[in-house]
């Protein structure tokens, strides 16, 4: 069922994409760079949550949003993918649908590890110690989060028909998921409204492992955190190898 | 002849537009069979659904005797195919894109080079192999995925308009190498098209397709055969004497004149003009392919109109067409 030749061709596609095209390297880490270095600085002086300054706070939170954003945008790009036509070349190829979600799934992961990687350093140098064995860590906790996430990009991708939707979901889903999910506040002191929000958005879970790792402080129980990334990455790669599936030529 | 694709019924609907009308379909093994029509008469639809990229709304097919809708990866192993539009990666290099496929279907790693450096040579690229397919120019993109399509040796190629778009020089790139394939791999190729003269030259046989529907299958010479070997056109004020003539098959009002078919232009044709009266002009020529296919599907057009509506029409240009 699972062709492993066929899923390393997709993947090795995908590194070399992605390291020729490093403006998407860098558009990506715009926003987490604001977040970190504009509102991280300007509120640092009101409020300072256990020990560390709202900038070491919500480092962790910025770090798990750029995983978010490379993740989802890069599971969207397959619309691209159909409109070029490229994806015919492999929907008429000889290997099963859940080997191509799989190819392109583990694909992406590493366009994740190169942003994951540069913000570390960044964080390293302005922000917070970070040594050796978080920084590893993170960097395992990085590959599941953005499986997880990636899987959500495809499933949405693979239903799309048009470009157009991209900024929607971005705005509807991409946004809400890093808002919902306590990267800029502690769930624990908030209104219970979010508190709810928060519990069943799968991105939370990946910022409160991030927070642990490198603050040592969790809004959840590790393990629970690391149940909920897993269960969402059952659900999500399911539907999305469903969906795949379903893909057919659409014009 | 071996039969290697074989068509039940088969069926696509998109709503309540049949793209494909329950076509039933032979096609043997080695010979090049042209799938001729009109923009948004089904070719596409059709091969999409031979290549299981599409699935049939109704009826089946099968290919090397392996059914389409039950088991689509045992049809995949077996074809190669060309899109109508580019669908080679850009952001990649010639060789990356021919490499990327040959592990797509699981060649042996030991030939892969080899094999991509042979196929290269084949379609006049081999220089440019290592250069971006984004700095390729329309026809060189064509032969690449020509070259992408026949590197896993299939068994059946589909060729979705090869030369769309392409300057005349490319196109008979394209049709020479298309000839040599078949020559040398007696690869059964299936090949869509609205340009004449492409199916006449690569194609054992034609199939014209409209409304979703085959409406002509022959060998290319038998199909203007039906209409007869020769036509004349005259332009003047014709007598209509002529339509009673008995080695005149076809005679077809054009303006100022007429169009007519007819037998043995040799010992007929002085009969003919001595019957047509006064004529200011006279135009000898052989039937082509472009009059067969007027034939079939001029006066098909014309039906359609009275049945469908404007708007209907419309719809199945946008479902169908490009």
């Amino acid at each position: 069922m699972i062709n492993y030749t066929a899923i390393y061709s997709l993947i090795l596609r995908e590194i070399k994409v992605f390291l020729r095209e490093k403006e998407r390297i860098l558009s990506i880490l715009i926003s987490p760079l604001l977040f970190l270095f504009v509102i991280g600085r300007g509120v640092k002086a009101e409020v300072a949550i256990h020990n560390y300054t709202y900038q070491q706070f919500i480092f962790p939170g910025i770090l798990a949003m750029v995983i978010l954003f490379t993740s989802i945008t890069y599971g969207l790009y397959i619309i691209w993918d159909k409109r070029l036509d490229f994806l015919k070349e492999v929907l008429v190829a000889p290997i099963s649908r859940a080997t191509l979600f799989w190819g392109k799934a583990i694909g992406g992961i590493f366009g994740s590890m190169i942003e994951t990687i540069i913000l570390i350093l960044i964080g390293s140098i302005f922000i917070i110690k970070i040594n050796l064995l978080q920084a590893l860590l993170i960097l395992i906790s990085a590959i599941f989060i953005s499986t997880m996430l990636i899987s959500i990009g495809l499933a949405i991708g693979g239903k799309m028909k048009s470009m157009e939707g991209f900024g929607l979901v971005m705005s509807f889903l991409t946004w809400p998921m890093f808002f919902f999910s306590g990267a800029l506040f502690e769930i624990k002191d908030t209104q219970h409204y979010l508190k709810i929000i928060s519990m069943i958005n799968p991105f939370t879970y990946c910022v409160d492992i991030m927070r642990k790792i490198l603050i040592n402080y969790s809004s959840f129980n590790i393990y629970l955190d690391i149940f909920m990334i897993f269960l969402w990455l059952i659900i999500n790669s399911y539907i999305a190898i469903r969906i795949f599936g379903n893909l057919q030529q659409t014009k | 002849m071996d039969t290697v694709i074989k068509t039940y019924e088969l069926t696509k609907k998109f709503g309540h537009i049949t793209a494909v009308n329950s076509i039933n379909l032979e096609i043997y093994k080695g010979e090049t069979l042209a799938l001729l029509g009109p923009n948004g008469a089904g070719k596409t639809t059709f091969i999409s659904m031979l290549s299981t990229l599409v699935k049939s709304t109704s009826g089946t097919a099968t290919l090397c005797n392996i059914d389409i809708n039950r088991d689509p990866l045992g049809v995949r192993k077996k074809i190669g195919i060309v899109f109508q539009e580019p669908s080679t990666d850009d952001l990649l290099t010639a060789r990356e894109n021919l490499y990327l496929h040959s592990m797509l279907y699981g060649l042996n790693k030991n030939e892969i080079n080899k094999k991509i450096d042979e196929i290269m040579g084949i379609v006049g690229l081999y220089e440019r192999k290592d250069d971006f397919v984004r700095t390729f120019s329309g026809g060189m993109r064509r032969r690449l995925e020509i070259a992408r399509g026949l590197l896993h040796e299939p068994q059946v190629l589909f060729l979705d308009e090869p030369t769309l778009g392409l300057d005349p020089s490319s196109r008979k790139n394209i049709w020479q190498y298309i000839k040599y394939i078949k020559e040398k791999n007696k690869t059964t190729i299936i090949l869509t098209t609205h340009y004449m003269e492409e199916a006449d030259l690569l194609s054992d046989r034609i199939a014209i397709i409209d409304y979703g529907k085959i409406v002509a299958l022959d060998t290319p010479n038998n199909l203007k055969n039906k209409l007869g070997r020769d036509i004349v056109i005259l332009k003047g004020d014709i007598s209509e004497e002529i339509k009673k003539l008995d080695f005149v098959l076809n005679v077809e009002n054009i303006e100022h004149g007429c169009k007519i078919t007819l037998k043995d232009i040799n010992k007929n044709l002085k009969e003919l003009i001595n019957k047509a009266g006064s004529f200011e002009e006279i135009e000898i020529r052989r039937v082509s392919l472009e009059d067969v296919f007027f034939k079939f599907t001029g006066h098909k057009i014309e039906e359609g109109k009275e049945n469908n509506g404007i708007f209907e029409t419309i719809a199945r240009y946008k479902t169908t067409g490009k």
